[in-house]
């Protein structure tokens, strides 16, 4: 095994996703299975070659420090589930 | 039993660039609720951020002024969590390739230096803000306003190099004079500009294995920080005391008790699963670009200070006053220039100066109306000896005042200095004849009765006699 059940629900959790027994099985399958396939990496010899952290090969895509405007507020909380004037409105946080 | 308090600290200072890390929105402070928002700060999917490069010049900046070696190989992560605050569900920071690395800065605390860690600064961007609104129809619901949102931050991380709440405010306050000094932050703690964790713990005094920390969060003011230290040094004493176990969290100062308090609620989320961010491409600093910020660092205060005191002859005092900021270098160094007498302009710029500008609501030197020029063309009046010292004090007020040069105030109020020995002699005897009994006294051998001529000479010359003709006088009078 590769991950285990209590792994997967650990995860979802943090993913704030809630899983039924059944799915906690199906997923804890389904994950160890790519998990498995994807350790066939493990075969090849990496030394001395840096870690990829990006697909494209290109860098220092840069903008330049000048305001190119806002969408307005309006625009901003239109599709806030709730709003109170100018701000979002949610739930209660605890401090 | 005795304990020796270990403190780490975590500085977030908010960058001075004119738009947001990854999109172009304003980052003006106290605009309106979520006017300062776009699809890329809002989080909305699709939406893609781009890096502003002032930023990463910024952060360069703040690595050569605290010695660190700058990373040239930079790789931003996704550090996921879920608050209302932050839309994306992750914050945009560094993790393992912060910009600036192994740095350190040198405090004094009671006349010994000592050196401080930073273990790294690291670029990322600010969550929105949380804001208890008074709403009536709110309730108990909190307010989220997004214009905070995607702010530049850098986050300096210090080594726990620091043994007590002294250290720790010295530190903190070099800090804030260099990340002002290179115009990277404004510094401004209220607003949060200048943001401090404060990672305590204790240990038995001769031990050299730290204890279980607590991370302090919340603190907007030196002075808080202090008294937030000294809280939790006494809290967890008392814990280890009683044989108990001080707990690894965070905890906040409440400023109103001068206390801090457990957060819990925030606990369980410290499982960040950092990963590159796909979004953005690593950036890549090359030599040449770390020597141009090179060349570009203005004077830091503590080469300053140390300046002034061998090349201007300052004593330390006046150094450390005058490097304080860098605005106030700048006047003085641009006033000296033109009127090369440090000490003289040192006692001006701290003395009339800073107090017309305290008395003026504390304005900006930058705003002061009378300019290191016209300063300078009063401090030449009065070495030439056309204005006396005293006089040359009511000509600074009124300088200030309408902003006119002094040449032109000395003349229109008729304040040039009475040199001319006739003129002094006739008030010189007139207060004499006016007064004899004190001129009794100071035969009689009362000889502080002198300070009391010397003032009526003055009185009647109005400030305008020169006050080395009238001593002079008032001796050669008085001892015939």
């Amino acid at each position: 095994m590769k991950i285990t059940r209590a792994e997967v629900e650990h995860v979802a959790r943090l993913a704030r996703l809630e899983l039924t027994d059944a799915e906690l099985d199906t997923f804890t399958g389904q994950m160890d299975g790519i998990l498995a396939y994807v350790e066939k990496l493990n075969a090849l010899d990496t030394d001395g070659i840096v870690p990829t952290s990006h697909a494209v090969p290109m860098e220092n895509a840069f903008r330049a420090d000048e305001p190119t405007g806002s969408i307005g507020v309006e625009n901003a909380l239109a599709n806030a589930p709730q709003r109170a004037e100018s701000f979002f409105r949610v739930p209660k946080v605890i401090e | 039993m005795k304990y020796q308090v270990v403190i780490g600290l975590e500085v977030h200072t908010q960058l001075t660039t004119n738009t947001k890390i990854f999109c172009g929105c304003s980052t003006k402070f106290g605009s309106e609720p979520n006017s300062q928002t776009c699809p890329v700060c809002l989080g909305f999917p699709g939406a893609l951020p781009v890096l502003n490069r002032q930023v990463v010049e910024y952060a360069i900046r703040a690595g050569l002024a605290t010695n660190c070696s700058i990373t040239q190989r930079n790789v931003f992560a996704r550090k996921n969590y879920f608050y209302p605050d932050l839309p994306k569900g992750y914050q945009i920071s560094q993790f393992d390739l912060p910009i600036c690395q192994h740095g350190h800065l040198d405090i004094e605390v009671e006349g010994e230096t000592k050196r401080i860690g930073i273990t790294r600064i690291h670029m990322e961007e600010d969550a929105g803000k949380l804001v208890h609104a008074d709403i009536s129809e709110v309730g108990d619901d909190s307010c989220v306003d997004l214009n905070r949102a995607c702010t530049p931050l850098l986050e300096i991380v210090s080594e726990p190099d620091m043994r007590s709440p002294d250290e720790a405010i010295a530190y903190l306050k070099k800090l804030h004079q260099i990340v002002m000094y290179l115009g990277i932050c404004d510094g401004n703690l209220e607003e949060g500009s200048f943001r401090c964790d404060a990672n305590v713990s204790l240990m038995p005094v001769g031990s050299t294995v730290f204890g279980t920390r607590a991370e302090l969060k919340n603190i907007n003011s030196f002075k808080f920080i202090k008294q937030a230290i000294e809280y939790e040094i006494e809290r967890q004493a008392e814990i280890l005391d009683d044989g108990g176990k001080v707990i690894q969290e965070t905890r906040l100062f409440d400023p109103n008790t001068g206390t801090t308090r457990s957060m819990r609620g925030k606990e369980e989320a410290h499982d960040y699963r950092y990963f590159p961010d796909p979004d953005l491409v690593p950036v890549l600093i090359a030599d040449q670009w770390i020597e141009d910020v090179r060349a570009e660092l203005p004077e830091l205060p503590e080469a300053k200070r140390a300046r002034y005191v061998t090349e201007l002859g300052l004593p330390e005092y006046d150094a450390e006053v005058l490097a304080s900021s860098r605005e106030l270098a700048q006047y003085y160094e641009e006033t000296v220039a033109l009127f090369p007498q440090a000490k003289i302009v040192s006692n001006w710029v701290m003395g009339e100066v800073a107090r017309a500008l305290n008395d003026d609501n504390n304005r900006s030197i930058t705003d002061c109306p009378v300019t290191p020029a016209l300063l300078a063309d009063l401090l030449k009046l009065m070495e030439k000896g056309t204005i006396s010292g005293k006089i040359a004090k009511t000509v600074f007020d009124e300088m200030y005042k309408t902003g006119k040069a002094p040449e032109r105030i000395v003349e229109e109020k008729g304040l040039v200095q009475v040199s001319d020995t006739g003129a002094i002699e006739a008030m010189v005897d007139e207060v004499l004849n006016n007064n004899p009994g004190q001129v009794e006294q100071y035969r009689g051998g009362k000889e502080t009765v002198f300070g009391f001529f010397v003032g009526q000479v003055m009185r009647a010359s109005k400030g305008k006699a020169n006050p080395a003709v009238v001593n002079e006088l008032l001796l050669k009078k008085l001892k015939a």
